[in-house]
């Protein structure tokens, strides 16, 4: 599961759904996985308006990789303005949201404390009966 | 300046909504002049006038029910009426390729003609005056005579076509992925995977593409997000069952991505419940794709359970939680169909991005008759009515006919917000809210089969059948 899809997932459960806590889940013993590929400027280029960028900010600091600028880059920042070529800026979105993958650990919901398994970098969100 | 699409005579009623998706998705303007389901052949108006080769290469290149796009030299009802039409339209076109090589070949639908009659027919075109010489591999120009022959009650075709086209080739359309995609050249499939021809459709109509997210909620061995990357889109796709998604180590949803080399796209997979989605409710997504489970085999599921003592924590014998416990297994608890699609709808318009996609498949429990005008579902069984929701405006209803039953692709285009009719949106919160009320206060007390209206229709109706 690549780092990006992390912005995307919250806890499965009804009761935390309206609780600002329970986003985003939080990593626990995650073992990262990295695997290069083409560099793909549109889709990230896209992607930055729909990131939460304070989710983003906290888990990468959580899982122990280098921080993220303060404020969500601009699409400006994308490019190396004298060559034109990706700048720095996009080539460490792109490791940490592309070629960054969580193979195992848990996600943990801060609000209800519930660990959501990830096993073979396949998390699992089905909860209980008495979660429901 | 006309062009001319020639389709694949089969899932017709998706060709015109395939087409149009791509329209939207390369920005074309497309005018249809001709167009008719018994026909393969189709004459369209680009961007309202001039040949633009590019623009109609972009139009067709990803189709999956086109075969490929023509200018269109010239149109009749017979030879002679074919040659006049040419004449008045290229004549001034000529010139220019007067010492260019060309090809011709005929395509005929529903006829044939004999090597000597082709022959004929290619030298009637002889007063453009062309001197390039015939290239057969590659040639400079490649002109098509189409004949459309007429079939009459009993299935046999005219003597002669009704209605002739010659077009010029301009590009060959992206059916080639159907043979690419095919399930039995794939590692990892079931019996329900969707087909890779109408899988890649329903991508299509999807508007998949490069820089943007598909996901598919019910994704199975992963055929729609698989067709999604296809055509350069990330995807997501997660299942309430963990099994279809992990697979057995070399043949998963994972190695199917590194089979068509998009693992770089596959975002990744999880396990989930549409009702209990862990996806934030953030409008992220460009495509939600999904073949709900009809519930035929097993009856449709969902978290919980009807049992009360479930509805507790269970503790083990030694003092622990139940759900802890490795290989614990959630119970799950009947779920109605139209319930299920309703969920898909709500989940749909809260997270898909202005003029985003939902293409989700179901079925129809009626057969599909012609009635000369447009689509009308007649037939012995109700039809399910197609699900609505305020912020999601139905783009197409394509049908496709199996022996006993069919099903349908519906395509649904997320309104921007200011686009919403208020009024509407307003009594649809007040459904749910009621809807979710009345389960929570009187518990569950319909079985499966009271609930799941196709499944018992299934049981019931299609008992003489193979599916
Ligand atoms: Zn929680």
């Amino acid at each position: 599961m690549k780092v990006l899809t992390l912005n995307f997932l919250t806890c499965a459960r009804k009761t935390c759904k309206q609780n600002p806590a329970a986003f985003p889940l939080h990593p626990k013993e995650a073992e990262l996985e990295q695997i290069e590929t083409d560099i793909n400027p549109l889709f990230i280029q896209n992607m930055l308006p729909r990131l939460d960028w304070e989710a983003m900010k906290t888990v990468t600091n959580e899982l122990g990789l280098p921080n993220l600028p303060l404020e969500t880059p601009t699409a400006e920042a994308l490019v190396d303005e004298s060559s034109g070529e990706p700048s720095q800026t996009l080539k460490d979105l792109h490791s940490l949201l592309m070629e960054t993958s969580v193979a195992s650990g848990k996600l943990v919901c801060a609000n209800c404390g519930h660990e959501y398994a990830v096993k073979e970098g396949i998390a699992n969100f089905l909860l209980p009966s008495h979660m429901v | 300046m006309e062009y001319l699409i020639r389709f694949a005579q089969l899932h017709e009623t998706f060709r015109k909504p395939e087409t149009d998706s791509l329209a939207e998705l390369t920005g074309v303007t497309i005018d249809w002049e001709f167009y008719s389901e018994k026909s393969p052949y189709s004459i369209v108006r680009l961007d309202g006038g001039e040949w633009n080769s590019a623009r109609a290469r972009n139009l067709i290149a990803r189709s999956i029910l086109a075969t490929g796009i023509y200018e269109l030299w010239g149109a009749g009802t017979d030879y002679a009426s074919l040659h006049a039409d040419v004449r008045r339209r290229t004549q001034a076109v000529w010139p220019e390729c007067y010492t260019q090589s060309f090809r011709f070949e005929i395509d005929a639908f529903h006829g044939s003609r004999s090597t000597e009659e082709r022959r004929r027919i290619y030298e009637s075109f002889k007063y453009m005056g062309f001197i390039g010489g015939v290239d057969m591999s590659k040639p400079d120009n490649q002109f098509t005579v189409f004949e459309e022959y007429q079939l009459d009650a009993v299935g046999n075709a005219g003597p002669e076509p009704i209605r002739l086209y010659l077009g010029r080739a301009v590009a060959e359309s992206g059916r080639k992925a159907v043979n690419k995609y095919n399930l039995k050249k794939r590692k990892y499939i079931a019996t329900t995977s969707m087909d890779a021809e109408l899988s890649l459709v329903t991508a299509n109509m999807a508007l998949a593409a490069p820089g943007r997210i598909a996901y598919d909620p019910f994704t199975g061995t992963g055929s729609f997000p698989l067709s999604c990357a296809h055509f350069g889109s990330a995807v997501a796709g997660s299942d309430l069952d963990g099994r279809s998604i992990r697979g057995a180590p070399q043949r998963n949803v994972a190695t199917n991505f590194a089979q068509y080399n998009t693992s770089h796209l596959y975002l990744g997979g999880f396990v989930a419940d549409v009702t209990n989605s862990p996806l934030v409710q953030r409008r992220f997504l460009d495509s939600i794709v999904c073949d709900p489970p009809y519930g035929v085999r097993e009856g449709l599921k969902v978290l919980g359970s009807p049992r009360i003592e479930l509805q507790q924590e269970v503790i083990l014998q030694d003092g622990t939680p139940a759900h802890l416990a490795p290989g614990y297994i959630p119970p799950k608890k009947p779920y109605s169909f139209f319930r299920m699609l309703d969920d898909i709808l709500a989940f749909s318009a809260d997270r898909l991005v202005d003029r985003g996609r939902l293409c989700m498949w179901m079925p129809v429990a009626g057969a599909v008759e012609e009635t000369g005008s447009d689509e009308a579902i007649v037939g012995g069984e109700t039809e399910f009515a197609i699900p609505r929701h305020p912020a999601l405006e139905v783009l197409s209803v394509c049908t496709q006919d199996f022996n006993k039953w069919s099903r349908r692709l519906l395509t649904y285009r997320r309104l921007k917000d200011q686009d919403i009719n208020q009024t509407e949106l307003a009594t649809y919160k007040e459904y749910r809210k009621t809807m979710n009320n009345d389960e929570a206060t009187q518990g569950h007390r319909f079985s499966a089969d009271d609930l799941n209206d196709f499944r018992r229709k299934y049981f019931q109706g299609f008992k003489d059948g193979v599916v």
